[in-house]
């Protein structure tokens, strides 16, 4: 197999003394889906901060198409064509949709109306609500604002830490929905999930970590297929 | 007549300083809620930094006056104005690549910053007295008065009279200017955005790639000019003291934080309440009293609630009242 579009290598590391992931190995290809699962306290957000540089390695390195990243910061990754989606405080609550997507493709010194319309092809309720302030916006609305303020990079990797965590499951049907069609246009996605079963589905990849390290590796069909990982993870 | 009279008092010795006040506290606390809303902590060396400003603008001033250049019917120091903003930005800049700087790469938590910016409080207040002493300067020239108080009893043929000074109508037309150009650039430049965007939500701003360090740069610019500006309208308004400046800190934090810190909006009608409570409360109402009561009711005292030396309590009360009922003032600010 070749290598990877981003790859997290081997890393170990965390945010104080005490390493929380040990030897953990993220990857996604491009335009695919990979998706992290794993219980509570598995590592799983942070697999994917590390993958960011938002937290000092130990061990391990972080590869993106073949360059080595894992000394950049993160807004040197964002430049590199990285973008990340955090679980909490993902929008700038005070200012209008349209100045968070503005403000996405803060680094882009190009024309960037065509981007906008792009992101508005893709979430239409957005379109209604530009001139809105974020703050004003229900959860699922909030979480469309912060993947569409992400893409305004036009990244090459999305991250998306537990994009559905506190939406409605219908909310959550669509925004994978959603996801799926920006994984179809060659953007590569990792994504951190709580919703197991439904990430795994669209899911090319999937990872099941526990205690910081990799469990399982699979394509998400075959993880789902799997008893084990049914009976320990998915809950039958 | 009498209530035309009555009108023509309040006019003249209640709305019209009350207003220009208002808008000289409302530049100063736009000042000090911008550099609360980006730097995260309140500035108290605002005060003598706005001293500090108008200080320059005095010695510029003088220096054009010398040289025989005036702005005709305006105040000379309106020339010297776009100068002393460069100078003071210079020196804030210059401050905070010395002093906060390294706090702010520390983490450093905001009541440490505070207690820094009392430090250069005492620093800049030492700088002001060594540059231009302690005492009373004027540098007002140009036309005292818009409209003239006898024209204005000519015309009118009332017993009050109604004066406009220069200075007055210059600070409205100054803070407005200022206003509507702040918000302007906050609204709608790319860099007035990301400030806004920085001040909401800075992680995920510097996740967009936002300049910390820009920010923060154009933040203090900004700030100095706003300052320089206040304390330059306040000076040419009533009179320059570099003590008097230090005591406005008092008035102008509780105008930020009566309309909410972080709120620019709320920082201009803090600014407003703050004047009005002052001037109301100081001011001796026998002469309106006596023009709208009758006879048999008119005051005998001076209707006055507080002598004026008590003004900054009034500032105070504010403060306190609104930090108990409701702290995150009007507009809804941190």
């Amino acid at each position: 197999m070749a290598d990877p579009f981003l790859i997290g290598e081997a890393m170990t590391g965390g945010y104080g003394p005490v390493d929380i992931l040990h030897a953990c190995t993220i990857a996604v290809d491009k335009g695919e889906i990979a998706v992290i699962v794993g219980p509570n306290g598995a590592g799983k957000s942070t697999a994917m901060k590390a993958v960011f540089g938002m937290l000092n390695l130990r061990g391990g390195r972080v590869l993106l198409e073949g360059e080595d990243i894992t000394r950049l910061t993160p807004q040197a990754r964002v430049a590199k064509g990285m973008a990340f989606v955090p679980q909490t405080s993902n929008i700038f609550t005070t200012m209008t949709v349209e100045e968070n997507l503005e403000m996405g493709a803060f680094l882009r010194r190009d024309d960037i109306h065509e981007t906008i319309g792009q992101i508005y092809d893709l979430f239409p309720i957005l379109k209604q609500k530009r001139y809105q302030a974020a703050g004003e916006l229900s959860g699922g609305q909030r979480q469309q604002v912060a993947v569409g303020r992400a893409l305004m990079t036009q990244p090459k990797v999305l991250m998306l830490d537990e994009p559905t965590a506190g939406v409605s499951p219908i909310v959550m049907d669509e925004l994978f929905d959603r996801i799926i069609e920006v994984a179809r246009t060659g953007i590569s996605i990792l994504m951190v999930e709580q919703n197991a079963r439904q990430a795994l589905d669209i899911a090319d990849k999937g990872y099941v970590l526990v205690q910081g390290t990799n469990r399982f590796t699979d394509t998400g069909k075959a993880l789902l297929a799997d008893p084990e990982v049914r009976r320990s993870f998915l809950g039958g | 007549m009498d209530f035309l009279n009555a009108l023509v008092a309040f006019l003249n010795y209640v709305f019209i300083p009350g207003a220009a006040y208002g808008a000289q506290l409302a530049l100063g606390a736009l000042g000090a809620t911008l550099i609360y809303s980006i730097l995260r902590f309140s500035n108290f060396a605002q005060g003598d930094t706005m001293a500090f400003g108008t200080a320059i603008v005095i010695l510029l001033t003088w220096w054009f006056q010398s040289l025989g250049i005036n702005f005709g019917p305006l105040p000379t120091a309106l020339l010297a104005l776009p100068f002393a903003i460069v100078v003071t930005s210079l020196l804030v800049l210059g401050t905070d690549r010395v002093v906060y700087k390294f706090y702010r790469k520390q983490k450093a938590k905001p009541i440490i910053l505070v207690i820094v910016s009392t430090g250069v409080m005492f620093v800049m207040n030492g700088v002001v007295r060594l540059i231009i002493g302690v005492k009373e300067q004027n540098f007002a020239d140009g036309e005292r008065f818009l409209l003239e108080p006898k024209a204005f009893k000519e015309w009118s043929g009332l017993a009050e009279s109604l004066a406009i000074k220069t200075t007055t109508a210059v600070t409205l037309v100054a803070a407005v200017v200022c206003m509507v150009a702040l918000f302007w650039f906050l609204q709608k430049t790319r860099t007035g955005k990301s400030m806004r965007a920085f001040s909401d939500n800075e992680d995920l701003a510097l996740l967009s790639g936002i300049n910390p360090d820009r920010v923060v740069q154009v933040t203090w610019i900004i700030a100095a000019a706003l300052m320089v500006v206040a304390g330059t309208l306040y000076g040419l308004d009533k009179s320059y003291r570099p003590f008097t400046y230090f005591a406005l800190l008092l008035p102008i934090f509780s105008a930020a934080i009566v309309g909410g810190l972080g709120s620019p909006i709320g920082a201009i009608v803090g600014g407003f309440v703050v004047a009005y409570s002052e001037v109301f409360v100081t001011y001796a109402w026998k002469k309106v009293l006596g023009y709208l009561l009758p006879d048999n009711l008119a005051p005998d005292g001076l209707v006055q609630l507080l002598s004026t030396d008590y003004k900054f309590a009034v500032s105070f009360s504010i403060l306190i009242i609104v930090l108990l009922v409701k702290p995150t003032g009007l507009f809804k600010g941190n």
